[in-house]
C-alpha cells in the first residue's frame, strides 16, 4: 500500500512539474481526448477527429435528464442562426446506457434535432472528459482545444455559451 | 520492491517532464452532517459527519495513456455500499493505442454488444463498480471490424483503501463487423448491416464439498443490427452454460438472455418497440455473491427511466436476473409549429408503455430432484400470466411564448411487491397513479422560475389503503444564469394509513456553478427510497441534515 502511495505521489508531482513548464498557455488548453464512439446510425466516430470544420459544441445528455433536454431543445431553436453566424456543429453525446439507449433516436427524431448524435453507452467518453454529471457542455475550437465548459443548465446559460462562441469565432 | 518501483516512477517522471501531453479528469466530494430524527426513523451515525471523495486523472501523450482514481470514504455517506472504506487508489492503468491496436494493463471498463454477456461499468453516484483489473486488447484490423479481448479479475469492493478482487477470473473475446464500412461492395448499399459475436468465460475454483460445480462457465452469443431508410432493428441472443450459484439456488440449468428493438423514426416522429427475455442469467465472477456484486454482465430493465421525484424513487423496477419476459413501446411526436395545435414552437406528445411478466417454467418430464440438477425448461419469450411490472405514461410539452412553457405528465404504474420487493408495508400488486404539472417562467435573460406539482395516488384494495398511501410534492426552483440556483422541495405523505407517519419532508438546496466547478448545499429531510441510475438501484435510508457537495472537471 505504502508503495502505491509513493507511486501516486511521484506520479502527481511528475504531472504538476510537467504542467508548470514554459508552455503554460498551451498546456492550459485541454485537447479533446480520443475515444471511439458510434453515431446513431452505427457509424464509427473518433472523438479526436470528429471531421467537421469550425467550432464544436459538445453537450453530454441523456433521455432521463430533464435539464439536458431543456438545454438542447432551447439551442435547437437557435441552432440555424448559430450555424450561419459561426459555422458551429453541435455534437450531442448521449450517455444513455443499454436500458434507454434505444429511446435516443426516438427522442432525437421526435424532436427533429439537427445535431450530430454520438452514443456513449458505457461512459468511456464521459470519463475521459472528466464529466461528473449531466448536463455538461464544452466548447471546442477548430484545432480540438477545449476553450470553455459549463456544468448544469439554467435558462439563459445558452446566451453565455453563444457569447463564448462568438468570441471564439472572432465576432 | 519499493526501490524498484521508485526507480520506475522516477523514469516515468523524467519521461513526463519532457513530454507534451494532455491531462483530463474530475473531482467529486460529498459531505453529510446528519441529525437524528425519530419521526422519519433517521439515525445519527456515531461519527456525525460522513464524506465520500474521488478524483480521476487521465493522461495521454501521443500513443501513450495512463490514468488513476483515488478514492476516499471517511466514512462513506449514507446508503452507500458498506464495503467502501479508507483512502487509496481505486483504479489505475497504463496503455498504448494507435489506429490499429489499443492495449490496456490495469483497470478498465468495457462492454460487449448490449452487455448481456459482458459489461464492466461504474456509477460512482450509486457506488456501483464492477471494474476489470487485468489486461485488454482492442484490434481494428480493417475499417469496420473491431475485435476485443479481455482477461481480468473484477473489483468486488474497496476496503482499507485497497481494491478487493472477486474470487473468479473473467476472460472474453468479442468481434463486431460493420459490413458497410468494411466491404467496398456494401459501401453505398441501402441496407446497413452490423454483425457481432462474443464469448465470455469465468473461472472459479470449486470449493463446495457437497456439489460438483463447473469451474469454468461460458456465455456466448451473437447479434445483428439492420437499418433500412427510416427503419431500424437489432437483436442479440446469448446463452449461458450451467452455472449453479446462490442466486439460482445451485441448479444446473442453462440460461439465456435476448433483447430486440424495432424502430421507425423521421423528423418529428419516433416509434420504438422492444422485447426482452431472460432466464437464469445472473452471471457473476463469484457464484456466492449477491446484490450488485461482481456481475459480469448487464441485464437492463425494459422501461423508461423517469425523472420526477415521486415517479423515479418510490416504485422503480429493476430486472429480475432469474427470469422475466418484457415488452416496451415508446412514441414521441411533435405537432408542427405554425399549426393550430402546434402553436408557435410546436407541441410534443410522448407515450410509453412497458410491461414485464414471469416466464413460463415447464416441468413436464423433468424430475427436479434427479442427478442432472435441471429443474425446469424455459423457452425464450414464453411469458406466464404472473405480472411483475406495468407502466403506462404520457406527457405533453408545450411552449406558449418566449417566457412560459409547461410539461404535463401522467403515469400509471403497477409493481408486484412480492417479487420486486420495494416496500415492507405491502403485499401483492401496488398500483399507483401519478400526475405531474411542471411550469417554467423566464423573467429575463438571466432569471427564471420553475415549479413542479406532483401527486401520487395509490389505488385502494378492498377499501384499505395500500403501502404508504398518497403523496404530494411541491418543488420551486429559482435560477440566475449562469451561476446560481435556489430550490425548495417538500414531499408530504398525507395519505399514510398510519396518521403518525403523515410526515413532511422539506429540503432547501442552493447551488453555485462557475464553468466546470459546482458547489451545492442542501439542508432538510430526505425520505427513504430507491436511488436508481440506468436501472441499477440502491436503497437510501431516510435522513435529516446537511449535505455539501463539490464537483470539478479539468
Amino acid at each position: 500500500m505504502k508503495t502505491l502511495f509513493t507511486l501516486a505521489f511521484v506520479f502527481f508531482s511528475g504531472i504538476s512539474a510537467f504542467s508548470q513548464d514554459t508552455h503554460a498557455t498551451e498546456s492550459q488548453l485541454k485537447q479533446l481526448p480520443s475515444v471511439n464512439l458510434k453515431d446513431m446510425n452505427g457509424k464509427s466516430v473518433n472523438t479526436a477527429a470528429i471531421g467537421v470544420d469550425g467550432p464544436i459544441i459538445i453537450s453530454f445528455w441523456a433521455t432521463w435528464c430533464a435539464p439536458c433536454k431543456k438545454e438542447l431543445n432551447t439551442i435547437h431553436e437557435l441552432y440555424e442562426d448559430w450555424q450561419a453566424e459561426t459555422g458551429v456543429t453541435l455534437v450531442a453525446v448521449s450517455i444513455d446506457d443499454e436500458k434507454t439507449k434505444s429511446q435516443v433516436p426516438v427522442y432525437v427524431n421526435g424532436k427533429a434535432w439537427d445535431y450530430m448524435v454520438l452514443m456513449d453507452p458505457n461512459g468511456d467518453f464521459k470519463r475521459a472528459m472528466g464529466v461528473n454529471n449531466v448536463p455538461h457542455t464544452f466548447l471546442v475550437d477548430k484545432d480540438g482545444n477545449i476553450v470553455y465548459s459549463h456544468n448544469n443548465y439554467a435558462p439563459g446559460d445558452e446566451e453565455k455559451l453563444y457569447k463564448e462562441l462568438l468570441h471564439l469565432s472572432g465576432k | 520492491m519499493n526501490k524498484l518501483l521508485l526507480a520506475a516512477s522516477g523514469l516515468f517522471i523524467t519521461f513526463l517532464s519532457f513530454a507534451q501531453g494532455s491531462l483530463t479528469g474530475n473531482i467529486e466530494s460529498t459531505f453529510q452532517y446528519l441529525n437524528a430524527d425519530s419521526i422519519i426513523d433517521a439515525k445519527q451515525p456515531a461519527e456525525k459527519g460522513l464524506i465520500n471523495s474521488y478524483m480521476n486523472v487521465f493522461y495521454t501523450q501521443g500513443n501513450f495513456k495512463a490514468g488513476m482514481r483515488l478514492e476516499s470514504y471517511l466514512p462513506r455517506i449514507q446508503g452507500y455500499p458498506n464495503r467502501f472504506d479508507g483512502t487509496g487508489i481505486g483504479m489505475r492503468y497504463i496503455g498504448y493505442t494507435n489506429g490499429f491496436v489499443d492495449v490496456t494493463l490495469g483497470s478498465f471498463y468495457e462492454q460487449f454488444g448490449t452487455g448481456l454477456a459482458f459489461r464492466a461499468y461504474e456509477d460512482r453516484a450509486l457506488g456501483y463498480d464492477n471494474m476489470m483489473d487485468g489486461a485488454r486488447i482492442i484490434v481494428r484490423p480493417t475499417s469496420g471490424l473491431v475485435i476485443k479481448g479481455v482477461y481480468a479479475y473484477q473489483r468486488l469492493s474497496f476496503q482499507g483503501g485497497n481494491i478487493i478482487h472477486g474470487d473468479g477470473i473473467v476472460r472474453g473475446i468479442d468481434g463486431e463487423f460493420h459490413l458497410n464500412e468494411g466491404l467496398k461492395k456494401m459501401k453505398d448499399f441501402p441496407l446497413d448491416v452490423v454483425l457481432g459475436a462474443s464469448f465470455v468465460s469465468k473461472y472459479q475454483e470449486d470449493n463446495n464439498p457437497d456439489l460438483i460445480l463447473p469451474q469454468n462457465v461460458g456465455t456466448y452469443g451473437g447479434r445483428m443490427k439492420l437499418r433500412y431508410k427510416n427503419f431500424y432493428g437489432d437483436i442479440e441472443y446469448v446463452q449461458k452454460e450451467q452455472d449453479p450459484s446462490s442466486d439460482n439456488n445451485y441448479i444446473y440449468n442453462y440460461g439465456h438472455a435476448s433483447v430486440f428493438n424495432v424502430s421507425y423514426t423521421r423528423k418529428g416522429l419516433g416509434i420504438l418497440v422492444s422485447g426482452k427475455s431472460v432466464d437464469n442469467m445472473s452471471y457473476r465472477s463469484d457464484r456466492t455473491k449477491d446484490l450488485q456484486d461482481v456481475f459480469v454482465n448487464y441485464l437492463p430493465s425494459l422501461n423508461k427511466t423517469h425523472t420526477y421525484n415521486l415517479v423515479a424513487t418510490l416504485y422503480p423496477y429493476a430486472t429480475q436476473p432469474l427470469g422475466e419476459v418484457a415488452y416496451q413501446t415508446d412514441v414521441l411526436y411533435t405537432i408542427k409549429k405554425g399549426t393550430k395545435l402546434g402553436g408557435k414552437y410546436g407541441t410534443t406528445i410522448g407515450g410509453n408503455f412497458s410491461t414485464t411478466y414471469q416466464p413460463t417454467h415447464s416441468t413436464n418430464g423433468i424430475n427436479p430432484l434427479d442427478s442432472t440438477g435441471v429443474t425446469y425448461v424455459c423457452r425464450p419469450f414464453q411469458a406466464s400470466d404472473s405480472m411483475y411490472w406495468q407502466d403506462i405514461n404520457f406527457n405533453i410539452t408545450k411552449k406558449f411564448n418566449k417566457k412560459f412553457s409547461t410539461i404535463l405528465s401522467f403515469y400509471s404504474i403497477k409493481i408486484n411487491n412480492d417479487v420486486v420487493k420495494i416496500s415492507n408495508d405491502a403485499s401483492g400488486i401496488i398500483h399507483a397513479n401519478i400526475g405531474v404539472a411542471e411550469f417554467a417562467y423566464k423573467f429575463n435573460s438571466k432569471h427564471s422560475l420553475r415549479t413542479e406539482i406532483q401527486g401520487l395516488f395509490v389505488e385502494k384494495e378492498a377499501g384499505a389503503i395500500k403501502d404508504k398511501g398518497n403523496w404530494a410534492t411541491l418543488l420551486v426552483e429559482y435560477s440566475i444564469s449562469p451561476g446560481w440556483f435556489f430550490s425548495f422541495m417538500n414531499q408530504y405523505n398525507y395519505g399514510n394509513p398510519d396518521v403518525a407517519k403523515r410526515v413532511n419532508y422539506p429540503i432547501l438546496t442552493c447551488g453555485y456553478i462557475r464553468d466546470a466547478t459546482r458547489f451545492t448545499v442542501s439542508y432538510g429531510r430526505q425520505r427513504a427510497g430507491l436511488f436508481c441510475v440506468g436501472g441499477v438501484c440502491r436503497f437510501v435510508p431516510a435522513s435529516n441534515g446537511l449535505t455539501l457537495s463539490f464537483t470539478q472537471s479539468f
